[in-house]
C-alpha cells in the first residue's frame, strides 16, 4: 500500500495519519520515492530527504503523543523562491548560486510551526519570471500531461511550474506557489490541479525573494480545493516583518466548503471574451455557469470595462518594481560573483552572467518604463490605469458574490511552442486583474482539452473573502468530478 | 550690512541654499532594528535588512518619525499627516539594495523657518523647504587593501532627516550661521546629536552668484561639507570661483562638486549630463505613512523650550542684550546656567560675569558648562557678595580664579584671604590723609590742573588697604579731599 501513498490528497493522508493508517516516514518514505522516480520531469531543483525523513519522525512522536498540529507529518514541496533556513534558495537563477538563507519565510515557517515536512525546494521560471517555466537557470520542467496520442513534452506553466507540476504527479502532497501575474493560477490550470492566489497581504511576503512587490502574493497548490483551504489555514497570517501584511483575523478556511450557493449571485465579466479564444474555453466556462446555477447561484452579467488595460499596466509595473528589486543582486555580498577590473565592470559581468535572457529583458522594460521623461507616460498611467481597474471590480462586487472567469487562454503548450515574449505574456490575460485590484483568485480543473489536456476556470473574489472563493471552487470542484490523473509515463 | 563681494566689474551677490543630512537620534536604524553606536567594529551593526539580503522587507522605525516630526514642529513645518517613501535606486558597493529609501514627492515636513541671530543683533528668515526622512548608505574604505574596496554597512539604513533651505542666505557667514543655529535647535529637540566631526550632520550647499537684483545664476552643489568651518571656506572660494569665471567671459556649468578641506578648493565631481536618472517611485515594500493630527498636537505640547523663545524670555526677563540672550542661548546649558545664576540678582551683572570670566575660564580649561569647576550657586554668591560691598569687582576677580583653583567657596575664600572690603569710611580717610601726606608735591601738581594724578592717589591708596577699600567711597573721600 504504501507505494500509492503519494496519490492521497492532503486532507486524505492527514485522516490516515490521525487514524495510524500508516506513519509519517512510511507516508514520506513514499513521497521520496515518488521524488526519485519523477526526476525526470525536473520539479525539484533540491532534493531534501534526509531532513524530511527527520521531520516525519518527529511527526510520528507528536501523533503518538497525541500532539498533532494541523498539517503534522504532511509532506510537500517549497518554491525555490521561499527562504529555507540553511537549504539552498536560488529563486532558479545562477545569480543566487549557493545561496543559503540564515533564515526562513514566514510562510515557511508558520507550515513547520503546523508539522508540516519539507520534501524540497521546486524549480520557477527564473525569479518568478515566466509562464512556461522555461526561463528556470536549472532547466525546463516538464508537465507530466501529454497530448493524447503525442509524446512531445509540454510545458507545465509558470511560473510556479515545479510546484504545478510535482503535485500533479504526485511528488509532494501539496506545494506553495506565488503569483505576481498568474503564476500559481496558470500552472495550476495547466497541469489539472488546484491553486489560491489570495488577497494581497494575506500571507507574508517576508522571506520571499521579490519579483514586484506590490503584485506578489504566495498561495497553495493541491490536488483539491479542500486542501487549499488547509494549507492556506497555516500560511496565512499578519506579520509584523511586512508592512503590507493585513492584520485581519484568518477565518476557518474549511469551514465553509458547503457547495451550496443559494442566494449568491456570480458575475461573468464580459470583456473576459478576448478575441481569438479558443472554443473549448467558452464551452468550459459556459458549463462553469451551469455548475454553479446548479449549486443555487444566480449568474449575471457584470462589466469590467478596464480589463483589456491591464495586462500592459501589468507589464509596465512588475518590470518596473522588479528592476528596483533585482539591483541588490550585484556580486558584493552573496551569490554570484564574477570579477571585473573595477566595480561596474563586476556588476556588468555578474549580472551579464547571472541573469537569465528573460529576467534581463524585464530589468531593462522596468528601468526604461521609471526613467526621467518616460516615467509619466508609462508608470504613472500604468498606476492609474491599476486603479480603474480596481475600480471595476468594487463596482462589479456591490452586485455579485464572486465573479467566473476562465484561468487561461489556453491548455498547456508544447516546450519551445511560444516563443514570441509578447505572445507569452499573453497567457496571463485572465490573471494579471487580480494582482493588479489585489484580489483573491483560483483556479479549479474544470475538465479536458480535445486533446486531453486539462483546462481550469478562475473564480475571483473581493478583497479577504478568500472563503467565499473557496466554496465556489469547490461548487465547482464537485460538479465537475475531474479525477482524471496524467499517466505516469515517467515511472515506465 | 553689505553682503556684496567686489569683482573686477563691480559688485556681485551669492546665493546660497543648503541642504543639510542630519542623522536622526535613535538607538536603532529606520527600517530595521540594528544599533546605531558611533564607532563601532565595521559590520557590527548590520541586520539581513540593512545588507538587503533576498526576502527581507523594511519596517519603519515609529521613533525615527516621531523624531522627524518634532523636528519639523521645532522648524515652525507644516506637518504632512500623509507622506510617501520612494525608492532613489542606483548602484554602489555600498547601497545594498541598489536603492536608497528616500522620499521624493511627499516628505513628511514641508515649509517652515529658522531664525538667524546677527552679530548685529538684528535676526533674519530663513526659509525651510522641506524635511524628509532616509535612509544613510554604508561607507566605503579604499584605503584597507591596495586594490580591493572594503565596505562597512554599519551605516547602512541608519534614519536621516534631509533638510532643505530656501536659497535665501546670502553670504559665507549667513551659511555658517544658518548650520549652527539649526545644530542649536536639533540639539534643543534632542533629535540630532549635531557631532560634526562623527558625520551626525553634514551639509551639501548649493551656490551660485549674480548681479544685486538679478535672476539667479547657475548653481553648483557642493556635497557632504562635514564641519562649519569648512562650509564658510567652501562658499567664499566657490564663489569667488565663479565670478572670476563670469567676470573672464565664461558661464558657469551646473554640476556637482566637492570641497577639499586640505587645499581649500572646491572640485567638480560630475556635471548634470553624468547626473544619475534616480528612477524614484514609490517603495511597494512601505504603504504610505499616515499620521494622526491629534498626536502631533500632543507632540508638539512635549517639545522643549526652543533657542527662539527662550532667547525672547532671557531679553524680557532678565532685560539684557538680545545679542548676548543669543550667545547664551546657542547651547542649553549656558542658557539654563545663566539662569540659574541670575534668578534674584542682577542679571546684568551675570550675564557679564558669564560671558566674561566665566567663559574664558572654560575656554582656557577646555571645560563645557556640564564639567565645569564653578557652579552656578557658587558664581551666584560671588555675585552675591559683590552686590552687598563684601568685595569690590576687581577682588572678585581674584576671588574667581581662587575658585576655579581649590574649588572652595567664595565666601570662604573671602574669609581666608581676609579679602573683606573696607568700607569703614573712617578707614579709608586715615589711608587717604597718609597717602596725601606722603605726596605732597603730586598734591601740588593736581591742583594746578594735572588732573590725571587723581588716579595715582587711588592707586596708592588701594595699595595701602590691599585692595579692600570700597573703590567707590575712596573715589567721593579722595574727590572732597583734594577739592577742600
Amino acid at each position: 500500500m504504501t507505494s500509492e501513498l503519494n496519490r492521497l490528497t492532503l486532507a486524505a493522508a492527514k485522516e490516515g495519519l490521525a487514524a495510524r493508517e500508516f506513519s509519517a516516514v512510511e507516508l514520506t518514505k513514499a513521497l521520496v520515492e515518488a521524488m526519485d522516480a519523477g526526476r525526470v520531469l525536473n520539479a525539484y531543483v533540491t532534493e531534501t530527504p534526509e531532513a524530511a525523513l527527520a521531520q516525519a519522525a518527529e511527526a510520528d512522536a507528536r501523533i503518538a503523543k497525541g500532539e498533532a498540529r494541523p498539517l503534522e507529518g504532511l509532506p510537500i514541496g517549497v518554491k525555490d523562491l521561499f527562504c529555507t533556513k540553511g537549504v539552498l534558495t536560488t529563486a532558479a537563477s545562477h545569480i543566487l548560486d549557493g545561496f543559503k538563507p540564515t533564515y526562513e519565510s514566514t510562510v515557511t515557517a508558520n507550515l513547520w510551526r503546523d508539522g508540516a515536512v519539507m520534501l524540497g525546494k521546486l524549480n520557477m521560471d527564473e525569479f518568478a519570471m515566466g509562464g512556461s517555466n522555461e526561463t528556470s537557470y536549472y532547466g525546463p520542467v516538464v508537465n507530466p500531461w501529454r497530448r493524447t496520442g503525442d509524446n512531445r513534452p509540454l510545458v507545465p506553466g509558470g511560473s510556479s511550474g515545479g510546484s504545478a507540476a510535482a503535485v500533479a504527479a504526485d511528488l509532494c502532497l501539496a506545494a506553495t506557489g506565488t503569483d505576481t501575474g498568474g503564476s500559481i493560477r496558470q500552472p495550476a490550470a495547466f497541469t489539472g490541479i488546484v491553486g489560491i492566489k489570495p488577497t494581497y497581504g494575506r500571507c507574508s511576503r517576508f522571506g520571499i525573494v521579490a519579483f514586484a512587490s506590490s503584485l506578489d502574493q504566495a498561495g497553495p497548490m493541491t490536488k483539491t480545493v479542500r486542501d487549499a483551504a488547509l494549507l492556506l489555514q497555516s500560511m496565512a497570517g499578519h506579520d509584523p516583518k511586512d508592512s503590507t501584511s493585513v492584520p485581519t483575523p484568518v477565518p476557518d478556511y474549511s469551514a465553509g466548503l458547503t457547495g451550496d450557493l443559494r442566494g449568491r449571485k456570480i458575475g461573468v465579466p464580459k470583456e473576459y471574451r478576448v478575441d481569438g479564444m479558443p472554443a473549448e474555453i467558452e464551452k468550459w466556462w459556459a458549463q462553469g455557469m451551469e455548475w454553479l446555477r446548479d449549486a443555487g447561484a444566480e449568474i449575471v452579467d457584470v462589466s469590467l470595462p478596464h480589463t483589456k488595460y491591464a495586462l500592459p499596466a501589468y507589464y509596465i509595473v512588475a518590470p518596473a518594481e522588479a528592476s528596483s528589486n533585482l539591483a541588490r543582486y550585484d556580486g558584493v555580498r552573496f551569490g554570484l560573483r564574477v570579477p571585473g577590473k573595477d566595480l561596474t565592470e563586476m556588476y556588468e559581468n555578474t549580472r551579464g552572467e547571472g541573469f537569465g535572457k528573460e529576467v534581463r529583458r524585464r530589468i531593462l522594460i522596468g528601468t526604461y518604463v521609471l526613467s526621467a521623461g518616460y516615467y509619466d507616460a508609462y508608470y504613472t498611467r500604468a498606476q492609474k490605469l491599476r486603479r480603474l481597474i480596481s475600480n471595476d471590480f468594487e463596482k462589479a462586487f456591490g452586485t455579485v458574490d464572486a465573479i467566473l472567469a476562465p484561468a487561461t487562454p489556453s491548455a498547456a503548450f508544447a516546450s519551445g511552442e511560444v516563443a514570441d515574449p509578447i505572445a507569452m505574456y499573453l497567457n496571463d490575460v485572465f490573471t494579471v486583474t487580480a494582482n493588479l485590484a489585489g484580489l483573491p483568485a483560483m483556479s479549479v480543473p474544470a475538465g479536458l482539452s480535445a486533446e486531453g489536456l486539462p483546462l481550469g476556470l478562475q473564480v475571483i473574489g473581493k478583497a479577504f473573502d478568500e472563503p467565499m472563493v473557496l466554496n465556489v471552487g469547490y461548487a465547482l470542484e464537485r460538479a465537475a468530478n475531474f479525477t482524471t490523473k496524467p499517466e505516469t509515463w515517467w515511472r515506465a | 550690512m553689505s553682503n556684496l563681494i567686489k569683482g573686477a566689474t563691480g559688485d556681485w551677490e551669492v546665493v546660497i541654499g543648503m541642504e543639510v543630512h542630519a542623522q536622526v537620534l535613535s538607538n536603532a536604524k529606520l527600517f530595521s532594528g540594528a544599533a546605531t553606536a558611533f564607532g563601532a567594529e565595521p559590520n557590527s551593526q548590520v541586520s539581513l535588512v540593512d545588507a538587503g539580503f533576498p526576502g527581507m522587507l523594511p519596517v519603519i522605525n515609529d521613533y525615527c518619525v516621531e523624531q522627524a516630526v518634532k523636528t519639523g514642529l521645532g522648524l515652525k513645518a507644516k506637518i504632512n499627516l500623509r507622506s510617501v517613501f520612494d525608492r532613489k535606486n542606483y548602484f554602489y558597493a555600498d547601497l545594498p539594495n541598489g536603492y536608497q529609501i528616500s522620499q521624493f514627492k511627499d516628505p513628511i515636513v514641508g515649509e517652515g523657518r529658522l531664525i538667524l541671530d546677527m552679530p548685529d543683533g538684528s535676526t533674519r528668515e530663513i526659509g525651510i523647504t522641506r524635511l524628509h526622512l532616509e535612509q544613510d548608505a554604508g561607507k566605503s574604505m579604499h584605503d584597507q587593501h591596495p586594490n580591493l574596496t572594503f565596505v562597512d554597512l554599519n551605516r547602512a539604513g541608519v534614519a536621516l532627516m534631509e533638510i532643505v533651505s530656501e536659497p535665501d542666505l546670502r553670504s559665507s557667514e549667513e551659511a555658517a550661521l544658518y548650520l549652527t543655529k539649526l545644530r542649536t535647535v536639533l540639539r534643543y529637540l534632542g533629535t540630532c546629536d549635531g557631532n560634526m566631526e562623527e558625520g551626525s550632520m553634514r551639509a551639501d550647499v548649493n551656490v551660485s552668484v549674480r548681479r544685486p537684483g538679478d535672476e539667479y545664476g547657475t548653481r553648483c552643489e557642493i556635497k557632504n561639507v562635514n564641519s562649519i568651518r569648512f562650509v564658510r571656506a567652501a562658499v567664499e572660494y566657490e564663489a569667488r570661483r565663479q565670478i572670476d569665471i563670469i567676470e573672464d567671459g565664461g558661464t558657469i556649468k551646473q554640476e556637482t562638486r566637492l570641497f577639499d578641506s586640505g587645499k581649500g578648493v572646491t572640485r567638480s565631481m560630475r556635471s548634470k549630463e553624468e547626473a544619475h536618472d534616480y528612477r524614484y517611485f514609490p517603495d511597494p515594500d512601505l504603504l504610505p505613512l499616515e499620521l494622526d493630527a491629534a498626536w502631533v498636537e500632543k507632540l508638539k505640547g512635549t517639545l522643549p523650550e526652543l533657542p527662539d523663545e527662550k532667547k525672547a524670555r532671557l531679553v524680557a526677563d532678565y532685560g539684557i542684550k538680545p545679542y548676548d540672550a543669543s550667545v547664551l542661548v546657542a547651547e542649553r546649558e549656558p542658557a539654563d546656567f545663566f539662569e540659574a545664576v541670575a534668578k534674584g540678582r542682577d542679571s546684568k551683572l551675570a550675564a557679564s560675569w558669564i560671558m566674561g570670566d566665566y567663559f574664558a575660564m572654560l575656554n582656557r580649561l577646555g571645560k563645557s558648562v556640564a564639567d565645569s569647576p564653578i557652579s552656578a550657586a557658587a558664581l551666584g554668591e560671588l555675585i552675591d557678595l559683590i552686590a552687598d560691598n563684601t568685595i569690590s569687582g576687581r577682588l572678585a576677580k581674584e576671588v574667581f580664579e581662587a575658585m576655579v583653583e581649590s574649588g572652595k567657596a567664595p565666601g570662604v575664600i573671602v574669609e581666608e584671604k581676609g579679602l573683606r572690603q573696607v568700607t569703614d569710611t573712617g578707614a579709608i580717610e586715615a589711608a587717604i590723609d597718609d597717602v596725601l601726606a606722603k605726596n605732597q608735591d603730586k598734591v601740588a601738581e593736581y591742583k594746578s590742573g594735572k588732573d590725571k594724578l587723581f588716579g595715582f592717589f587711588v592707586g596708592q591708596v588701594m595699595k595701602a588697604t590691599q585692595g579692600k577699600a570700597n573703590p567707590a567711597a575712596v573715589n567721593d573721600i579722595l574727590k572732597a579731599k583734594l577739592q577742600a
